[in-house]
């Protein structure tokens, strides 16, 4: 199993509160990599660490074998993208500009919009389903348009590499699906490497082809979600007594919590 | 949006609104700027004017036009272009519609400095030394108490309030400390005036524009514009967020601080040209370059009407920018309210 991304040894820490020590990660080149765990395990923190906004105080993120941080900002973005938990789109502007952006780190001076930046940038919105918005002003969309907007922005940079930092978060249900739905054809499809930070454990289960649970800002455990999701993990990484079904629709494996209030319809006491 | 591309492999993109925008001001610039130069004293028409400027006046017209009023002309349009390009970039580093170098404490350190010069009775040229140095060391301190492994935008606000409250208070001490007849000229030196400039005046703000404009606008704006998405979008796209930062910090204080230098801390026009500049070109972003051009536009005009409106008495400009910033931000207040937008 090859990574082109790695996180080694790493200590990753805000100011004096350390939140990882010693972290060592493997992303495998071509997986949908999800990562998992309570809230405030650090798995965010993880994820800005690999996407070099967070610089280790100790280890080193590794990308094709080399420090992050030694290369110029410009090219580890040809290689590496980001869609970041929340973005400002500036006042006024439209979808096809805003994904536009996403061009930067091939643009140039002199090169400001070449044919291939308009042919990505077109293959960008429709791959996310928002061409037909492209001349309308991001401020009007609503949140499940935006946030495929900004999946959009993060696809034209065209990077083999892309991290989601819970791209589905105040998202409705049927929206959550269909940006999950989105980063798994790219990942089927387009061959890309995604390294996404969820919530719902059953959707990192159904769409994971690889798993890194976190607790306490340490790996737990990492594999394909049949062997880490299992009922006695759960429990040790959630505190959550549940039983594991198969998921009806997938076969991957279902959390279902444990009841504890026997008050539910139908079982009456 | 059009897009010219070349078989070399060059494309640019370019927008006709904002293209035509920029345009149009700097034309307005230049007939006002000729209509300034014929007016005066000794009244020349515009014939005359552009006659001695290609270098075919008399002794006298050649006197009146490049040692007395050129040298003034020049000086606005420099300190407009200045502090309204440095107005756009302190808008879109600090993400508010208010940083301007006002909010962030700058202007009230280069007055400082002019204030210390004032009172202890120094020259012309020590008076826009002093006021260039303590301006930018105020905007070093502004970033170092900002600081904490990076600069945040409302953190920089917040810094640059703090520290021009307290320098605005030495301010009043400096002027309560001098004699009546230097705290009229510190006065007439706050409020912003371009009465009597020179080319000694103009040339500092000229070859701050001439290093740093072409650097900011073509070597930065593209990731300036990255920039308002937020740090974590600019980095992700490439962009050395902290790096850029300082360094366009440190060229929009250089050139606030060399404009005040020049012409004092004309109120208003680094706050009031990004905003106008973006509502003409109805394009997002700093929109740097017609910013620029109109904060120039802005300046020629507002001095022309300081010193027409009230027939044989100059008003000093920074009244007129005033009035017409502070006019224009409360007509946009009701505009924007009555859209329901505030």
């Amino acid at each position: 199993m090859r990574s082109r991304l790695r996180g080694s040894a790493m200590t990753l820490a805000y100011e004096r509160r350390t939140i990882s020590r010693e972290l060592t990660v493997d992303v495998p080149d071509r997986s949908f990599t999800v990562v998992i765990g309570p809230n405030a395990c650090g798995k965010s923190t993880l994820l800005r660490a690999l996407s070099r906004l967070l610089r280790p105080s100790t280890g080193a993120v590794l990308l094709d074998g080399a420090d992050i941080h030694q290369r110029p900002a410009r090219e580890v973005a040809k290689t590496l993208g980001l869609l970041p938990q929340s973005s400002v789109a500036p006042d006024g502007i439209g979808v096809a500009e805003l994904v536009s952006r996403g061009r930067y780190p091939h643009q140039g001076l002199l090169r400001q919009w070449s044919r291939e930046d308009e042919a990505v940038v077109a293959e960008s919105m429709a791959a996310t389903g928002v061409a037909d918005l492209a001349d309308r002003p991001v401020a009007e969309l609503s949140g499940g348009q935006r946030q495929r907007v900004w999946l959009a922005m993060a696809l034209a940079q065209q990077t083999p590499l892309l991290l989601l930092d819970e791209p589905t978060t105040y998202l409705d249900i049927a929206h959550q699906i269909e940006i999950l739905d989105l980063c798994a054809r790219l990942h089927e499809e387009e061959g890309r490497t995604l390294v996404a930070v969820l919530h719902d454990l059953n959707q990192a289960a159904r769409y994971a082809t690889h798993l890194i649970a976190m607790r306490d800002g340490q790996v737990v455990a990492t594999g394909p979600p049949r062997t880490v999701v299992t009922a006695a993990l759960v429990e040790e990484v959630f505190g959550l007594p549940c039983r594991i079904i198969d998921d009806p629709e997938t076969g991957t494996p279902l959390v279902v919590p444990a009841a504890r209030h026997r008050t539910a319809i139908g079982v009456t006491a | 949006m059009i897009v010219v591309r070349t078989p070399g492999g060059i494309s640019l993109r370019l927008r006709p609104r904002a293209l035509a925008v920029g345009l149009t001001c700097a034309l307005l610039t230049l007939a006002v700027g000729v209509l300034a130069l014929g007016s005066g004293d000794y009244p020349m028409s515009a014939a005359d004017v552009l006659r001695t400027l290609t270098g075919g006046g008399t002794p006298a017209e050649e006197f009146i036009v490049h040692e007395l009023r050129l040298p003034r002309l020049v000086t606005a349009i420099a300190v407009g272009a200045a502090l309204a390009l440095a107005g756009a970039v302190f808008q879109t580093l600090v993400r508010n519609p208010l940083g301007s170098p006002d909010l962030l404490g700058f202007t009230q350190g280069a007055a400082t400095g002019a204030l210390v010069v004032i009172v202890i009775g120094g020259t012309s040229t020590m008076l826009s030394g002093a006021a260039a140095v303590s301006g930018f060391a105020t905007g070093l301190l502004v970033y170092v108490i900002a600081w904490r492994r990076g600069v945040h935008g409302y953190r920089l606000v917040l810094a640059g309030i703090g520290v021009a409250a307290i320098l605005t208070g030495i301010n009043g001490w400096l002027l309560t400390r001098a004699p009546l007849m230097d705290a009229a000229r510190a006065v007439l030196w706050l409020t912003g005036s371009l009465d009597g400039r020179g080319w000694i005046h103009a040339l500092p703000v000229l070859i701050a524009l001439a290093l740093l404009g072409p650097a900011v606008l073509a070597g930065a704006g593209p990731a300036l514009r990255l920039m308002e998405m937020g740090d974590d979008s600019a980095s992700a796209l490439g962009v050395p967020v902290e790096r850029l930062r300082l360094a366009l910090l440190g060229a929009a204080v250089l050139l606030v601080s060399l404009a005040s230098a020049a012409a004092g801390p004309v109120n208003f026009v680094a706050l009031t040209a990004p905003h106008l500049a973006r509502r003409l070109t109805r394009a997002p972003g700093p929109n740097l370059l017609p910013s620029a051009l109109l904060g120039a536009l802005l300046l020629v005009v507002a001095d022309q009407t300081a010193q027409r409106v009230i027939p044989g008495h100059q008003l000093p400009v920074g009244v007129v920018t005033g009035l017409i910033g502070g006019g224009y931000l409360i007509w946009l207040l009701t505009a924007e309210r009555r859209a329901g937008r505030l």
